[in-house]
């Protein structure tokens, strides 16, 4: 009896490793991860197959799947040429608009993309200059290297060189909080903030501001019409193992990307 | 005579005979692989902060990086408004926290009814154990707003609101320090002042706390290592702007926020410009330690 149970602990300890690689590893970009997440969960009960979502970046994510270190990466911002190789397939798994979000309170319904450029250049400094009360405006942003800021000064030309590097103009005295959690939570309590955050994290909470008179929203941002928005990307290599390959093609089925939509993001197929 | 003579060698014979002692040999490579844990953690930390930092050290200058006013990544990396925060934070904490923390320490040490120390103490070894993302929670919700309206800005998330929550997260390290060194004390300190005719509290500020000093000045730096450390909270409170601070109602980023806010997503020398920022915070917890040294010693 002692035998067959030291037997099956064997066969056990041995069965592990091949149960943990058939787990499918995902890192990168928060933004990502706040989708894939789901989209994790519901493939587990479908496929009852295990799914591992970290959120760490889309740098790293984009650095994830080069290196190998997980399966697929994350990105919620284009990927440049030199974090690039041959090997790596990017593929686009859904659409986000990024909304310019002020707090409740605030009368303010409509800013053009030129005046929220200027309002993050510091360069318009009072509600009053477009239509508020008069008091000063709290700006909130990201933190360097975020993909949502990056995609955001990207779409805003909130650029310029500096010593041949670009890099941002926003304001450096503009409140900086990492996640959009953190710019939400400072946005839903400060009446003179503005922050922006993805369009699927906009809840009760605070109030996303119409560009250019379009509000965000999936139709708008689908049809072309909401300026502010960027691609949530996937990227895998081409060594990856074939579980990873199903769980790109569960994400781009048509149940994947109901998922997305309900997510609040906006679907690609 | 010959009989304490036959003693005495039987005794020293014991020595020798167990030259080979397997149980206490074990037992003093044991003691030594504890001790050498903590050297070997602080030894790979350093070795594994300088190794990342340098190439930023070497890319931008050292006197560019701890000098310079901006922080734009990829083209600058200067950490000054940085290191001004970090600096004036935890002063401001210390200016508010260390009189607070050394007052209760007298206070439960000294004069404290039993009933009232016995609800004093566990509140503050309560406060010790409570988590720094809770302190500032409690900030960005009671201290923050409370800022707002107080001064009339439009902003609370200000260096002052980082120094009033460093100050009361201080304030456990201190007075819990403090009052065991003050309890140490021999009786007859206070005694003797007492039938010199001193009042108690003459006593308790003229010999006592200045019996007490190298205690409550360890209490001190370890205060000022938790604050100058101290990140989740400061995050949450302080609004992590890079740029200089113009008066303590202004956001501002202190070393630690830098480091942990731009960790997740910085590539390349931006990275190394992280680790570069924590050799910096590295240097100022030596020197921090490097004096507490030096004022104890000349002491003793």
């Amino acid at each position: 009896m002692k035998k067959v149970i030291g037997l099956l602990t064997a066969v056990g300890l041995m069965a592990t490793p091949l149960v943990q690689a058939s787990t499918v590893t995902v890192s990168g970009s928060t933004s990502v991860a706040h989708v894939m997440e789901v989209l994790a969960e519901n493939y587990q009960n479908s496929a009852n197959k295990n799914v591992e979502v970290q959120s760490t970046g889309s740098s790293a994510g984009i650095r994830a799947a080069k290196d190998g270190t997980s399966m697929l990466g994350m990105s919620s911002r284009n990927v440049k040429d030199n974090e690039l190789t041959s090997d790596i397939k990017e593929v686009v798994i859904a659409r986000d608009g990024i909304a310019a979000a002020v707090n409740n309170a605030n009368p303010v319904k409509n800013l053009t993309q030129e005046q929220i450029a200027k309002i993050y250049r510091g360069e318009i400094k009072n509600w009053s200059e477009v239509g508020g009360e008069a008091r000063p405006i709290v700006v909130v942003t990201r933190e360097a290297g975020s993909g949502t800021r990056g995609a955001f000064e990207e779409i805003m030309k909130l650029q310029r060189t500096v010593n041949g590097h670009k890099v941002t103009a926003i304001s450096p005295t503009a409140q900086v909080g990492n996640g959009n959690g953190m710019i939400k939570t400072i946005v839903a309590n400060n009446p003179y903030a503005i922050g922006y955050i993805s369009l699927g994290s906009v809840d009760d909470s605070l109030r996303a501001i119409d560009v250019d008179g379009v509000a965000a929203s999936d139709t708008n941002i689908a049809a072309g019409d909401y300026k502010i928005a960027r691609p949530f990307i996937v990227l895998m290599d081409k060594s990856a193992p074939d579980s990873a390959k199903q769980f790109i093609d569960y994400i781009m089925s048509n149940d994947g990307q109901s998922i997305v939509a309900a997510e609040g993001y906006i679907r690609v197929q | 005579m010959d009989t304490a003579t036959k003693i005495r060698t039987a005794n020293i014979k014991i020595k020798p005979n167990k030259s080979f002692d397997p149980i206490g040999m074990a037992f003093h490579a044991l003691f030594l692989c504890s001790a050498m844990v903590g050297v070997i953690s602080v030894a790979t930390i350093g070795w594994f902060v300088f190794q990342e930092g340098l190439p930023a050290f070497s890319e931008a200058g050292v006197v560019n990086l701890i000098t310079g006013r901006e922080w734009l990544p990829p083209a600058l990396y200067g950490i000054f408004p940085m290191i001004v925060a970090s600096l004036i934070s935890t002063l401001g904490a210390v200016m508010i926290g260390v009189p607070i923390a050394i007052l209760t320490a007298v206070f439960l040490a000294e004069l404290a009814p039993k009933w009232l120390a016995n609800i004093v103490r566990p509140a503050v070894e309560l406060l010790a154990g409570i988590p720094s993302v809770v302190y500032g929670f409690f900030g960005l919700v009671i201290i923050v707003p409370a800022i707002e309206t107080l001064f009339n800005i439009p902003a609370g998330n200000t260096v002052l609101a980082g120094i009033i929550v460093l100050a009361i997260m201080i304030l456990p390290t201190v007075i819990t320090i403090s009052e065991t060194s003050i309890r140490a004390l021999p009786a007859t300190y206070k005694e003797g002042a007492l039938a010199l005719g001193a009042s108690h509290i003459y006593s308790i500020f003229k010999v006592l706390v200045p019996a007490a000093k190298s205690g409550i000045l360890t209490g001190v730096a370890l205060g000022i290592a938790r604050a100058i450390g101290e990140t989740m909270a400061i995050i949450m409170v302080m609004g992590n702007a890079p740029a200089m601070p113009g008066s303590l109602l202004e956001p501002a980023r202190t070393l630690t926020a830098n480091i942990a806010m731009e960790m997740a997503y910085a590539t390349g020398i931006h990275a190394s410009a992280l680790y570069s920022t924590g050799i910096v915070l590295l240097a100022f917890i030596v020197l921090l330690n490097a004096s507490l040294l030096y004022v104890n010693r000349t002491r003793a």
